[in-house]
């Protein structure tokens, strides 16, 4: 069975801030869409796997995502959070077209 | 046969630490017995001065806990004095008829205040300052009583009368002399420290002579000899001391200002021992510390058979416990055919320094406002080092680099704790064999310290000394991405000029190229404070408090704080404040603990229409930054207030809100010392005084309580908002990233804090510093994003799918 993707527009690239986070609500499910300081854009799932916190508000440094509550760093490229702490969330592809941002769900 | 009984009477410093250092040589020698008069186990003395000046507590000046007699199997008989002395039958009776056999008796009854023998002395209200239960006294009459006389002007009184106006009493000091501290100072010195101890609030009668005291049952006024009366709720007698010797003298030992000894401690009858301040050795009677514990290690050497050179006096020098005052004294401090002397006076910085020359050598020191150079002299008068080859004027200059500055460099016999004769050897043996790693633990361990505790700032370099070499592989990095503290950093900043984050983590060879979410934060913060012109605040390097300006809940949701100066509403704000609790079914709306109304729960969708409509601004609640200033309602409502504390509170706000600190910065003010809004354990923490305004800094009430410490007293509100905002600059400066003011004032010391921001010249140019450094730069965040000029309200949208 081929599961048939959504394209769910995020912001105009230029709109979208240098390493600061966007969420979106798709159908309650929440994601956290990044910016990185060389041009890629990234997302993943937007709630922390430890006490939900909202990972689009966290501070990004490098391919990683710092929670803001307690501070899980999260890998913006395979979902995974890292050592001491472990959990993962969700990755999803991004595409960039004619200067807007897409995510696919 | 049985230990020796030996009897120690009087439980006061002298006696117990002669006692402990014969435990110290030979623990089972004696089966000891203390006679004490006061209800309490043995005290720092010399401390009670910290107690009235609010710096201490009871508690912490109790030297020998019940345990100490106990561990070490001494019975004290308490509260309890010795009234005779058979020195035949070698037997002592205590007041309530006790009788105690000793085989060696030492007499260390101390001395007493000396209540001038004038009509009046005895009414109520009229106290010495000697004992715990003086100091008590004065504290309790001070809650009740405004107007304090205190009689001598020495270093007693002096304490005493600083004490008082820390209680909040209007306090006046009667000298008989020209100058103050007469014995220690000379005139220009004694006018200099008369000067600033007026600035902080004190009056004085000089040249007065008290006639006698007028009152029925209670005190109420002081005459003197010129027919002119003072009125005083409290007198304190602060005129000297005097050896008790009533005991000694009944006994039938020889006695004359005090139980006169030889060089061993040794008095006139057998067996019977004396030391301490009711000792005469060589037609001298000590009043300091110091002398007395030398004497309580001979005579502890003789008592156990050690062998021991026999006491030889002291050379005593004094420094006077009172903040803002910093003056010592050491020697002979008169001049006369022998003794000459050099001095230099520094106007601007009203500091004094003279010094006594006989023989080339230093005899006799008096420093007043810059005591930075004490030990160097001191050591070279001790020593009795030959400075003929020394140029006078080289020789008062501060000695920058030199060598015999730093302790570090001293030699394993120089004393670095005067009061107990602890050497810099013993201190870095303890350090060593005993893996002591704090000042607290080397006080504990070697005693060094735990008396007027000005040696502690040494103790501390000898520490760093010498565990420089053992921590050099812990972990010292602000983070784990770096090896590099913030001093190595903030150093680096300046030095090479790096003005974004990126440039920071790449030259300074950070192992994460940007960082992680510990040091971004911080970096940034550096750079704003470094360069305030030139760096541009990076948003995606701040928490995401500060980048959206509400703080973040545990459901990710965000609180709404509107600022509310000094804690003061009006019912219109309160209207608009509830119509968008409705509207917006806010889930909680609480009184927050800094006096301000906090609405939780907001989705960040709603926060820049919430600001819209609330039309207030932003508390700045979950900023490290200024943060509201705490108030009570003040002399326009209270009838306990002298100051108008709301006025001040809102001033300050005005003047320090939206400015970035290291951490919050948390300020209260309070109108009397009452204190409601609990400025002592606030950052900067203000009590109202008839006079002006203590103001108190280092305080925390958070996770780890600390109470905060008495800067100094101003007359005006004006010198508040300035030590304020020099305080709030140095701190910028010198602080390390989310570090309270408490732990700031603990690394930097207080007395170091102190002598920056009391000195006008460097608290002028911090204040400057401050207000070019945010100069249009303190903007209400909701209010700029509202207007929106930079798309900002893009940051609060969310996408929808």
């Amino acid at each position: 069975m081929t599961v048939v993707k959504q394209k769910v527009f995020v912001s105009s690239f230029d709109q979208l801030v240098e390493r600061i986070g966007r969420e979106i609500n798709v159908d309650g499910q929440k994601v956290a869409v990044f910016r990185l300081s060389d041009g890629r854009v990234k997302a993943i799932g937007g709630i922390c796997p430890h006490s939900h916190g909202p990972l689009a508000e966290g501070i990004v440094a490098g391919e990683y995502v710092f929670c803001p509550l307690h501070e899980y760093k999260v890998s913006l490229n395979d979902g995974k959070v890292q050592e001491p702490d472990d959990g993962c969330v969700e990755t999803y592809e991004t595409v960039i077209e004619d200067g807007q941002v897409y995510v696919l769900i | 046969m049985g230990k020796e009984r030996l009897l120690l009477i009087g439980n006061g410093m002298a006696g117990v630490r002669t006692i402990e250092e014969i435990l110290e040589r030979d623990a089972s020698k004696y089966e000891i017995t203390i006679i004490g008069e006061e209800p309490y186990t043995n005290y720092n003395r010399i401390m009670l001065s910290n107690v009235l000046q609010k710096k201490m507590t009871v508690d912490e000046i109790i030297t020998n806990s019940w345990d100490w007699y106990k561990d070490n199997q001494i019975e004290l008989i308490h509260h309890d004095p010795a009234m005779a002395i058979d020195t035949k039958a070698k037997q002592v009776t205590t007041a309530s008829g006790l009788r105690v056999d000793y085989d060696k008796c030492i007499i260390a009854t101390g001395s007493r205040s000396f209540i001038l023998p004038i009509e009046g002395a005895e009414l109520e209200g009229v106290i010495g300052f000697r004992t715990i239960d003086d100091t008590l006294q004065m504290i309790e009459r001070a809650k009740q009583y405004k107007r304090a006389a205190v009689i001598g002007g020495g270093l007693l009184g002096l304490e005493a009368a600083k004490g008082l106006l820390d209680q909040g009493m209007d306090v006046t000091v009667i000298h008989l002399e020209k100058w103050l501290m007469e014995t220690q100072l000379n005139e220009p010195a004694g006018a200099l420290l008369k000067q600033d101890l007026e600035k902080q609030g004190l009056k004085f009668l000089m040249e007065k002579k008290t006639s006698r005291l007028i009152g029925t049952t209670r005190v109420e006024a002081v005459e003197f000899s010129d027919g002119t009366q003072l009125e005083a709720d409290i007198v304190v007698m602060a005129v000297g001391i005097r050896p008790v010797t009533a005991l000694a003298k009944e006994a039938g030992l020889h006695v004359e200002r005090g139980i006169v000894v030889d060089d061993f401690m040794r008095t006139s009858a057998e067996d019977v021992y004396a030391v301490g301040e009711c000792a005469q050795h060589d037609n001298k009677v000590y009043g300091l510390v110091a002398p007395l514990y030398e004497q309580g290690k001979v005579l502890a050497d003789l008592l156990t058979d050690k062998p021991t050179q026999g006491y030889k006096g002291s050379t005593v020098s004094t420094s006077l416990k009172v903040s803002g005052c910093d003056l010592f004294s050491a020697g002979i401090i008169r001049e006369s055919e022998q003794v000459k002397a050099i001095e230099a006076f520094n106007g601007l910085a009203n500091s004094y320094k003279k010094l006594f020359i006989q023989d080339n050598r230093i005899v006799g020191i008096v420093l007043y406002g810059d005591t930075s150079e004490e030990n160097r002299y001191y050591k070279m008068l001790r020593d009795g080092v030959d400075i003929s080859s020394m140029n006078p004027v080289s020789l008062l200059a501060t000695a920058e680099g030199e060598s015999t500055a730093s302790v570090v460099d001293w030699a394993d016999t120089d004393t670095v704790c005067g009061c107990n004769g602890i050497t810099k050897g013993t201190i870095v043996n303890a350090i060593h064999t005993q893996e002591l790693t704090s000042v607290a633990d080397v006080v504990r361990c070697t005693k060094a310290g735990n008396s007027c505790g000005k040696c502690k700032p040494m103790i501390s370099d000898l520490l760093t000394h010498v565990l420089g070499d053992n921590v050099s592989k812990a972990p010292t990095g602000i983070c784990g991405c770096t090896d590099l503290t913030r001093d190595e950093i903030v150093l680096q900043i300046h030095e090479k000029g790096l003005m974004t984050s990126s440039e920071v983590y790449q030259e300074l060879g950070f192992r994460n190229p940007e960082g992680c979410s510990k040091c971004r934060p911080a970096i940034n913060f550096y750079l704003n404070v470094t360069f305030p012109k030139d760096h541009a605040d990076e948003k995606e390097s701040r928490f995401v408090n500060e980048r959206m300006h509400g703080n973040i809940q545990k459901n990710g949701t965000f609180s709404v704080i509107p600022r509310m100066r000094g804690g003061q509403t009006t019912p219109q704000q309160l209207l608009k404040i509830a119509q968008v609790a409705e509207k917006y079914n806010v889930p909680l709306v609480k009184v927050t603990g800094s006096q301000r109304i906090g609405l939780y729960g907001i989705n960040k969708e709603d926060l820049p229409e919430i600001w819209e409509e609330l039309d207030m601004t932003s508390a700045s609640a979950y900023a490290k930054a200024v943060r509201s200033v705490k108030t009570c309602v003040g002399a326009n409502f209270c009838r306990f207030g002298t100051q108008d504390s709301m006025g001040l509170g809102i001033k300050l706000e005005e003047r320090f809100e939206y400015i970035d600190t290291p951490h919050k910065f948390k300020m209260g003010v309070s109108a009397c010392p009452r204190s409601c809004v609990e400025s002592g354990v606030k950052d900067f923490g203000v009590i109202g005084v008839e006079n002006g305004f203590q103001i108190y800094i280092g305080g925390n009430g958070g996770t780890e309580v600390k109470e905060a410490q008495l800067l100094t007293t101003v007359t005006t509100e004006q010198e508040v908002i300035d030590l304020c905002g020099a305080m709030i600059q140095y701190y910028r400066k010198t602080g390390i990233y989310a570090e309270r003011t408490a732990p700031w004032v603990e690394r930097l010391g207080f007395d170091h804090i102190k002598s920056v921001l009391l000195d006008p010249a460097k608290q002028k140019a911090l204040l400057a510093e401050l207000d070019e450094a945010v100069a249009n730069k303190r903007k209400d965040p909701w209010t700029e994003i509202r207007k929106n000029e930079n798309n900002e309200k893009e940051l609060y949208a969310v996408g929808r799918g």
